[in-house]
């Protein structure tokens, strides 16, 4: 008796302070097993689709690629190279849409329609052996970035820098963002590529404990991967934590798996830590022992705009108007969404191609939550962000202070670069304030500064 | 398949909890209405144009000077509708109209609009009217008439269409006539602190006695702010915070002399402490937003009424220690910002 209530207790603690609890909006996909879209006619591969240096192409206009070949090769190290989605001919590089808005440098390839489509690529290999710094290296050639959203190249993760020790690796099942049901598939149908890529991670970096973090409102996946890991070598653990936006952000998993806080301005590493999202170690764990590339993903292509939500796994580069029309769109969509409605982006152009990082397409019919015609009160200083915010930031003063364009101030005084956009702030406010678009426009603003600033100190000492 | 399709652009959030500025507003205004309708059925007639004649000054000035100032009008976030209700409540049932306008008047232009409307104010707009109604009717602001009269659904107090810049008439004469048994003209504050008389908090509970027309019923108030905690359209900390500080001060001093000072339930339960508490201190705008500071911002409002009443000249203190407790709120939450994720603040380890 003691002991549970103990247990309870324990369990009471295993989360965070603050955050808030959108409408889940799972139950459209949550049951849908991974099924495979069809092969788009053409597709646009963007040379920058994660975060760092972009890759450089390796292949020519006109050239025939088959599946799973390198198309483009890293630009450095926190860089990763490109491999062709589709058997067919590079049939032009450059400029081509990205899910930013911006046009960026792309590589377009024409599939070749009566290709089998099979990965001719690729050569299995003994990876047991590998060093920490070989399975490093051998990470970055799969091209594999952070499966979650951020898309950060996920061997720079693994490579833990000197004088870091790594005791905890976290395996992040949370999927907190509404509507996505990416990360529950894939625990529940591939929890075996977890536990391979598990062991990988583990090794790279060199951690003698594994713990997983799932949300509660996934018990199956929960169990699933308790399962997996019963064979894994190493110590682990499986948790399920209270449904709770964010609680898939690294920074909320180590306070609520291991009691941690990530310093101000640090990395998970600096406390002994390295957080993978399952996607991403699945693949991890399919792809190293083949020696293939990233290729495809996971994708939950939902909302009240499509006929036939469901989990797609299409080839990276696949045009959002494929992916819908796959989907059963209505056509009556008026906000398409790439990645989950608290941080995704709000696509323009359905030739917009599916890149790395994203998780899911959520087509809203009419505004969610009269979003758009929304009026902007003044802030009435009601303290809903400022309970909200699970950094601990207020809000309310830095919203004040971003009208005012009191920039370096937010900064300074306010912690406002420790604001990671998750956008529980504007999700509550009363007012209806953008806050966190004010916080992207003031982060940009002092990046400018600064480097005005950079550039006028260092012309200064030329003079 | 059309590739030309013109989606709606916006950052994320792209979806939103759902309450609104005029949605917490107007659930305000609702519970304020059962203490309205407290007030009508004791007072009459003329607590009903009183509430009428302060709710359409506050909304036409709200809405002139947003015209005078080329705004829209803000009149629709219902803001204007609770800053004249709250002070029709604070105001004595018998309170001359024309007065009560004034008060209106200087509500909206003085406590709002010149700090620039609704979520600028550095003070609750009601208090601001009533403490300038205080400085400058301090006679008409004190006359109290008991609750209850005869024909109060039929004819108004005279006191309450004395004509502008007049004084007005005595309503001596008149409440002698119109009481009814166990009613008295004087509050019970005034009662207790100049002729040591203690009314009984039962009466005091239930709202049976004289005082300012919306204050009088304690039960009636907590259960309109309980709707409010419930919808979370309100800080409980902040009533909370107010009426334990003045309970525990309160029973302090009468810990240290039971014969001259009150008992802490007849503290809590007399004057406007109740309506000051739960619909006054908890104005969003002029209160702190850190956890730490509105219990602080709280605790403080209790204490400075407990001062005022037992060792100011006023028989109530309430008014005057919110509007303190507002000025010292932004420094409030200055010094209470809360410890952010992943920075040490003072607990640097060894």
């Amino acid at each position: 008796m003691k002991k549970v209530a103990v247990n309870l207790l324990k369990k009471e603690k295993r989360t965070f302070a603050h955050g808030v609890h959108p409408p889940e909006c799972k139950e459209a996909t949550a049951g849908r097993p991974i099924r495979r879209l069809a092969f788009p006619p053409q597709v646009i591969v963007p040379l920058q689709q994660h975060t760092g240096v972009p890759a450089v192409p390796v292949v020519r206009e006109g050239q025939e690629v088959v599946r799973g070949e390198p198309i483009a090769k890293a630009g450095g190290f926190v860089s990763v190279p490109m491999h062709a989605p589709v058997t067919g001919v590079v049939h032009y590089i450059g400029l081509g849409p990205s899910p930013t808005g911006a046009m960026t440098p792309s590589i377009f390839i024409k599939a070749y329609p009566g290709a089998t489509q099979e990965i001719l690529y690729g050569a299995p290999r003994e990876i047991d052996r590998m060093t920490p710094e070989e399975l490093v290296l051998a990470v970055q050639d799969t091209g594999m970035v952070g499966l979650g959203g951020a898309a950060f190249p996920t061997h720079v993760k693994l490579a833990v820098p000197k004088g870091k020790q790594v005791d905890t690796l976290i395996i992040n099942g949370c999927e907190c963002e509404p509507y996505l049901t990416t990360d529950h598939r894939v625990m529940i149908e591939r929890a075996e590529d977890i536990l391979a890529g598990v062991v990988v991670a583990a090794r790279a970096v060199g951690a003698q404990r594994v713990i997983a973090g799932v949300e509660d409102n996934k018990p199956d996946a929960v169990e699933a991967l308790k399962s997996a890991l019963t064979r894994c070598p190493l110590q682990t653990e499986v948790i399920p934590l209270p449904t709770k936006y964010p609680q898939g952000a690294e920074k909320m998993l180590t306070k609520a798996l291991l009691g941690r806080e990530v310093p101000s301005g640090g990395l998970p590493v600096d406390i002994g830590t390295v957080i993978m999202n399952v996607a991403t170690l699945a693949q991890i764990g399919d792809l190293l022992p083949k020696h293939q590339g990233l290729i495809e993903r996971v994708v939950t292509i939902t909302g009240p705009g499509v006929l036939k939500p469901g989990n797609y796994l299409m080839p990276l580069g696949t045009p959002l108007w494929f992916a819908l029309e796959y989907a059963g769109f209505t056509g009556k969509a008026n906000q398409v969404v790439f990645g989950g409605p608290m941080m995704g982006m709000a696509i323009s152009s359905l030739a917009t191609p599916i890149t790395k990082g994203v998780t899911g397409i959520v087509a809203f019919t009419e505004p969610v939550g009269d979003g758009a015609e929304r009026p902007v009160y003044p802030c009435i200083k009601c303290g809903s962000c400022v309970d909200a915010c699970p950094i601990h930031l207020n809000p309310s003063r830095l919203g004040l202070l971003a009208r005012k364009g009191q920039y370096q101030a937010m900064e300074e005084e306010f912690h406002l670069n420790d604001c990671f956009e998750c956008g529980c702030c504007s999700f509550v406010c009363p007012s209806g304030i953008p806050l966190v678009h004010y916080f992207r426009v003031a982060k940009t603003a002092n990046r400018q500064r600064r480097a005005r600033e950079k550039a006028a100190a260092s012309s200064g000492g030329n003079s | 398949m059309a590739h030309e399709q013109s989606f709606l652009l916006r950052t994320s959030p792209h979806i939103h909890a759902g309450t609104a500025v005029p949605v917490i507003m107007r659930n305000v205004v609702y519970a304020l209405l059962p203490v309205c309708a407290f007030s009508v059925y004791v007072f009459g007639l003329s607590a009903l144009v009183l509430m009428l004649c302060t709710t359409v000054v506050c909304v036409l000035t709200e809405h002139v000077i947003c015209l005078s100032s080329k705004k829209p009008s803000s009149v629709s976030d219902w803001s204007a509708v609770i800053t004249g209700l709250l002070l029709a409540l604070t105001l004595p049932p018998g309170f001359p109209l024309w007065m009560a306008c004034v008060g209106s008047l200087f509500s909206i232009v003085v406590g709002k609009a010149i700090f620039g409307g609704l979520g600028f104010n550095l003070f609750n707009p009601a208090l601001v009217g009533r403490a300038f109604l205080q400085a400058a009717f301090p006679v008409a602001i004190t006359t109290w008439t008991p609750g209850c009269a005869l024909h109060r659904f039929i004819e108004f107090i005279p006191s309450t269409l004395a004509w502008p810049l007049m004084s007005p008439p005595s309503v001596v004469e008149w409440s002698k006539q119109a009481v009814v048994d166990g009613f008295s003209g004087a509050t019970p504050l005034a009662l207790q602190k100049f002729d040591h008389v203690t009314t009984e908090v039962p009466k005091l509970f239930f709202g049976m006695t004289a005082g300012s027309s919306g204050e009088t019923c304690a039960i009636l108030i907590l259960l309109c702010g309980a709707y409010l905690v419930v919808r979370k359209f309100m800080n409980w900390r902040i009533p909370a915070a107010m009426l334990l500080s003045a309970f525990i001060f309160s029973a302090l001093f009468y810990w240290a002399d039971p014969a001259k000072y009150p008992s802490p339930l007849f503290t809590l339960f007399s004057g406007g402490l109740m309506l000051g508490a739960v619909f006054m201190a908890s104005d969003m705008v002029a209160s702190p937003v850190t956890p730490l500071g509105v219990w602080i911002y709280g605790a403080l409002m209790g204490f400075f009424t407990v001062i005022i009443r037992l060792k100011g000249g006023l028989p109530e203190g309430v008014m005057y220690a919110i509007l303190l407790g507002n000025a010292l709120s932004p420094h409030i939450d200055n010094l209470t910002q809360p410890r952010v994720y992943g920075t040490s603040r003072k607990r640097v380890k060894p």
